[in-house]
């Protein structure tokens, strides 16, 4: 109430100014979006003569269907593309592919763990968990090469699906963490009737803990999907072959193929377009969990 | 005594679970985060380059460091671009986190405002590429538009960090705010409302009040983002791969230069343990400086 009338004598200037701010941001945020959008449906020769039209120009699909594959490469180069652009279909594939079961895996198997720590009695439960907690500290720089060695001549994983995915599928420090604040967090009661009623720890975790937990479950998910989609380095580094690579890693390399001097702008936008829509289907889908999820970030 | 045993049992139940519940993490634990860390430091010991066996040459990597004038220039870069990022970045959302706490608890606005922050670095640095692009991008368009000569941006030495720094604010700042805002939230209003009935301002309150109380997020903000700023990799990848003339090649691609270019694995991993620390000193004193456990709320 008493905010209320305070801010009421300010109202028009600040709110004013406020919201000027607020729209001036936005557009900041979305308008380069618009703009690859904008430059993917426009025709390679009118990107050069109309540079400042808000809609695209000479509007095509053309960018679209070379970059999906449906132009031969004459035809590609023809266009002012690049005879080996990107393999869209085969990049979402393998970026689908890794992220998919590098969160499924991580998920299970991290909310085992937290549970663990988070219920079960045994030694030296305190000190493994803070020793999971250092590894959070740690930078990956410091593992980066050590892996990349482990998977190059050790394990022999290079360009697979298992050498990717590998280092975060069975868990990563932050998965048990969060899951093992959120398994606190559940009444006991619940488990105790279970046990009294002769139920098995697995069978408690599994119909007890994961239904209730469903929510933290989803939230870790997106996270941790978001993350492996977004991720460059370690794919390009395992995944260089043309049939492993990922959306990331096929649109670098997209880049850096098309000539220095003209690139083909349009195919590039358009890569990226097709690119940005996975996040943007997420976005849209679990868009409140998801900024939820950001927001609860940072409290770990 | 029957209950006894039972309860025993029951325990020895418990802890054989208990066990089988964290295998595949501990497995993953020590094979992917453990090891490798190990590995690490005792590969930074070592001249290696995959093709023959790894040499134990003691300090020298580290004596080589300290006078390697690559590593001091990279090292110079990458300070330069935290030094552009951080405070104008913190400045932004903390803007932006006030704004929203005052004027919207909309969530389809903080959706918009993270949007950047859930594209993948590559989409954003292409398209940062493209809108900077010297002769068709967007914004030499309005520059030019506006009367002003184009401007070289990424191709330039002056200009290339800058313009990093400037697309990573882009893309982080909507994310920062939405960390800040969440904090925002814990602070209780009839603090606001006392301050106010004592006749104090807008800035007093803000200075007063909410920069104080927000103090604990503020800092993990800052220690979270300045250890992802010291690590920036991808954007220049896509946008400059170091250059023009090492402008911008920072350490963690001098790190990625010695490892995958040159195949100096030994090397490569003092410059990762050395960057370790750095960040592991600049956390602590950042953590003491503030004292970011303590909220002045107690």
């Amino acid at each position: 109430m008493t905010t209320r009338t305070q801010t009421k004598p300010g109202f028009s200037t600040q709110q004013i100014f406020a919201w000027i701010f607020l729209t001036l941001v936005i557009v900041v945020t979305l308008f380069p979006v618009w703009w690859v959008v904008r430059t993917g449906f426009s025709s390679k020769q009118e990107i050069y003569v109309d540079t400042f039209n808000l809609l695209p120009v000479g509007p095509t699909l053309n960018n679209f269907k070379r970059v999906l594959g449906m132009f031969s490469s004459e035809e590609a180069v023809a266009q002012g593309g690049t005879a080996s652009g990107m393999d869209f279909w085969m990049n979402l594939k393998n970026s689908l592919m890794v992220s998919t079961t590098t969160i499924l895996g991580q998920t299970f198997f991290s909310a085992m763990a937290a549970y663990s720590f988070a219920r079960l009695k045994f030694r030296f439960r305190e000190q493994i968990f803070f020793l999971y907690l250092t590894a959070m500290m740690i930078p990956g720089v410091v593992t980066l090469v050590p892996n990349y060695i482990l998977m190059a001549r050790e394990l022999e994983w290079m360009n697979t699906y298992q050498g990717i995915i590998a280092p975060s599928f069975l868990m990563t420090p932050f998965s048990v963490f969060f899951l093992r604040q959120f398994f606190l967090s559940i009444n006991h009661e619940l488990e105790e009737a279970a046990k009294l009623d002769g139920a098995s720890i697995p069978l408690i975790f599994m119909q007890v803990i994961l239904p209730l937990s469903v929510p933290a479950l989803s939230t870790l998910a997106i996270l941790q999907f978001l993350g492996n989609w977004n991720d460059y380095l370690w794919p390009f580094l395992i995944g260089k072959a043309e049939n492993m690579r990922t959306l990331t890693v096929g649109l670098a390399v997209f880049q850096s193929q098309t000539p220095q001097g003209s690139p083909d702008w349009g195919g590039l936008m358009a890569g990226t377009t097709l690119s940005l829509i996975p996040t943007i289907l997420i976005f849209l889908v679990f868009g409140r969990r998801a900024v939820n999820a950001i927001q609860f970030t940072g409290f770990r | 005594m029957t209950i006894r045993t039972g309860t025993r049992t029951a325990q020895r139940n418990e802890l054989l679970w208990a066990l089988l519940f964290i295998v595949p993490s501990m497995i993953g634990f020590i094979v992917f985060f453990a090891m490798p860390s190990v590995r690490g430091l005792l590969m930074s010991f070592t001249n290696w380059d995959l093709l023959r066996p790894a040499k134990f040459t003691g300090l020298a990597n580290y004596i080589k460091l300290l006078s390697d004038k690559e590593f001091r220039h990279a090292l110079r870069v990458t300070a330069y671009y935290v030094v552009l990022n951080i405070p104008l970045q913190t400045v932004i959302a903390l803007g932006m986190a006030v704004m929203l706490d005052r004027f919207t608890k909309s969530t389809f606005i903080r959706g918009i405002l993270i949007l950047p922050w859930l594209l993948p670095n590559i989409i954003v640095a292409l398209l940062w590429l493209w809108m900077l692009d010297p002769t068709l991008g967007f914004i030499n368009q309005i520059i030019m538009s506006l009367g002003f000569e184009r401007q070289p941006f990424l191709g330039s030495v002056t200009q290339a960090m800058p313009t990093i720094a400037g697309i990573n604010i882009w893309r982080h700042a909507g994310y920062t705010a939405i960390l800040l805002f969440a904090g925002l939230q814990n602070i209780p209003k009839d603090v606001y409302e006392a301050a106010a009935i004592d006749g104090a301002d807008e800035r007093q309150m803000f200075m007063g009040i909410t920069l104080p109380l927000l103090r604990p997020v503020l800092i993990f903000v800052l220690v979270t983002s300045l250890i992802g700023s010291f690590q920036i990799f991808d954007t220049i990848v896509i946008t400059t791969k170091g250059g023009p003339v090492d402008a911008t090649r920072v350490v963690y691609w001098y790190i990625y230069e010695y490892a995958f270019v040159r195949f100096k694995m030994g090397y490569a991993a003092t410059i990762s343990v050395a960057l370790f620390l750095i960040l592991i000193t600049i956390t602590v004193i950042q953590m003491r400086y503030f004292n970011a456990d303590t909220s002045d709320l107690d």
